[in-house]
């Protein structure tokens, strides 16, 4: 009895789920008719999102999420949500697009669509202004801090030519300062890291020599939306070439978007 | 419990581990001296008929002794560049090594040099010998004899105190166990090799300090 109940409430659930696919074919059409466009932002991950001292939700997703909101000419429904619930929210239709800082990987591509990248997030080596770098051959003879056993430091250590020498700092913090006190002048880490380095300590934010490992953020869009993913698509690239991108990337990121993403 | 010890992945690494070896022993040899030296001179001040110099080798010690030894090694390696001293991870561990061990030593040699009887410096005097003649020749070396073990202790937890200054990413011994340790992710056998290695380390160093106290002192009264 209790068998035949799962069967059925399985077989029930799974015949909604593809009804609700069905009628929501296309969805740029419904967020046209409907002049609402429902975004799931992040509110617990600065600078992408977070909440504001006004209690408005603020960050690079969110400003992301107004401009393409302005584009469409619709009005924008914010819906505040985790980096583990961001999936559902968009599959069970609660939302039109996730803009929430995330990344792309095969395991999500089964079963999202993925626009083209507005947001780098990366991880690079950064240094000071007098430190002409590159490329990792040109670390030859230098001294790069990172925190031991990081992704970063895994990298770095592949990367790097032997007369290279990488001092190895126990947690993030122990870089940063042996950064800003001047013990290393490159250091390897997030661009994120290098953000909240700029936001507090303006003229001592070193610049990004280049990357390690990339994976920037895109937006996502239910499997199958492919004219809303072609739309948001053309909303990005137009964003690239007014500098939109630039501007957002400068304001909460404090540094220029990247010319090759 | 059914953990198995695999230390065949850690072979690779052994070079590695002899490099920390290496610069924790050479640490533990420069800091030892350069200790030592310093600790007999504080201890000379804080005798001296100087009221400022017996003050500041005070105030020295006070400091050094009420602070943890990571707070003095962050304060030299992150702190000082900001007054325009900057000085390498290795030199910034050296010397706050020599200033830790000098401070201890210090009190310890004092406590030497107190237990003195009164009549050997009145003596020395009465000899026509100055006082610092008299502190180098006849009160120093018995009191050193007679703090000898603490002495010796006090630079065991030095050597042992250098795994502190694998923070400020000196290579020495910790440093590689840690390293080693988040590349192969063998906690229980880096740290069993680290800590053997220490255990072998300070008795060896024992049985050093013993040597040179079977040569050295020769009153076998104290």
């Amino acid at each position: 009895m209790k068998f035949l109940k799962m069967l059925s409430s399985i077989v029930l659930s799974t015949t909604l789920l593809f009804t609700a696919q069905a009628v929501q074919a296309d969805k740029l059409t419904d967020i046209k008719e409907s002049k609402v466009l429902k975004v799931a932002v992040p509110q617990d991950f600065p600078p992408f999102g977070s909440v504001g001292t006004d209690l408005q939700p603020q960050g690079y997703d969110i400003d992301m999420a107004k401009y393409l909101a302005k584009q469409l000419n619709v009005e924008l429904k914010l819906v505040p949500v985790t980096s583990a619930n961001r999936i559902p929210y968009l599959q069970t239709g609660k939302v039109d697009l996730v803009i929430s800082s995330m990344g792309k990987n095969p395991a999500r591509e089964k079963v999202v669509d993925f626009s083209d990248a507005y947001a780098p997030f990366f991880l690079g080596v950064f240094g000071t202004k007098s430190e002409p770098v590159s490329n990792a051959q040109e670390l030859a003879d230098k001294t790069v801090g990172v925190t031991r056993g990081s992704v970063e430091d895994l990298e770095l250590s592949k990367l790097v030519p032997k007369s290279t020498t990488i001092k190895r700092f126990e947690d993030n913090n122990s870089t940063l300062s042996a950064f800003l006190s001047g013990q290393v002048s490159l250091i390897a880490t997030g661009n994120l890291v290098i953000t909240e380095i700029a936001t507090r300590y303006p003229d001592k934010a070193p610049e990004t020599k280049f990357l390690l490992h990339n994976s920037p953020c895109y937006v996502g869009v239910m499997k199958g939306e492919t004219e809303l993913v072609a739309e948001i698509n053309r909303l990005i690239k137009s964003a690239k070439q007014d500098g939109v991108l630039e501007a957002l990337s400068q304001k909460w990121l404090k540094a220029p978007f990247p010319a090759d993403l | 419990m059914s953990y198995q010890l695999d230390f065949t992945n850690l072979i690779p690494y052994l070079p590695q581990f002899a490099a920390g070896l290496w610069t924790t022993v050479e640490l533990t040899l420069i800091s030892t001296f350069g200790g030592l030296l310093l600790g007999t001179l504080c201890a000379q001040g804080r005798i001296s008929q100087e009221a400022w110099l017996r003050t500041c080798c005070s105030c020295y010690v006070e400091v050094i002794r009420n602070t943890p030894f990571i707070v003095q090694l962050f304060f030299i390696f992150f702190g000082l560049p900001a007054l325009g001293f900057k000085l390498s991870a290795w030199q910034a561990g050296t010397i706050a090594m020599i200033i830790n061990l000098g401070a201890y030593s210090t009190e310890i040699i004092r406590a030497g040099i107190d237990a003195a009887p009164k009549g050997q410096w009145e003596a020395g005097q009465t000899l026509g010998l100055t006082r610092r003649q008299v502190f180098w020749h006849i009160i120093l070396p018995p009191a050193y004899q007679r703090v000898y073990p603490a002495i010796v202790s006090q630079c065991i937890i030095v050597m042992l105190g250098s795994a502190v200054v694998s923070q400020i990413s000196v290579e020495e011994l910790t440093f590689s166990a840690n390293f080693i340790q988040s590349r192969t992710f063998l906690s229980f056998e880096s740290y069993m090799i680290a800590a053997l290695v220490y255990l072998l380390l300070a008795i060896l160093m024992r049985q050093t300090f013993a040597l040179i106290k079977r040569i050295t002192f020769k009153n076998p009264s104290l």
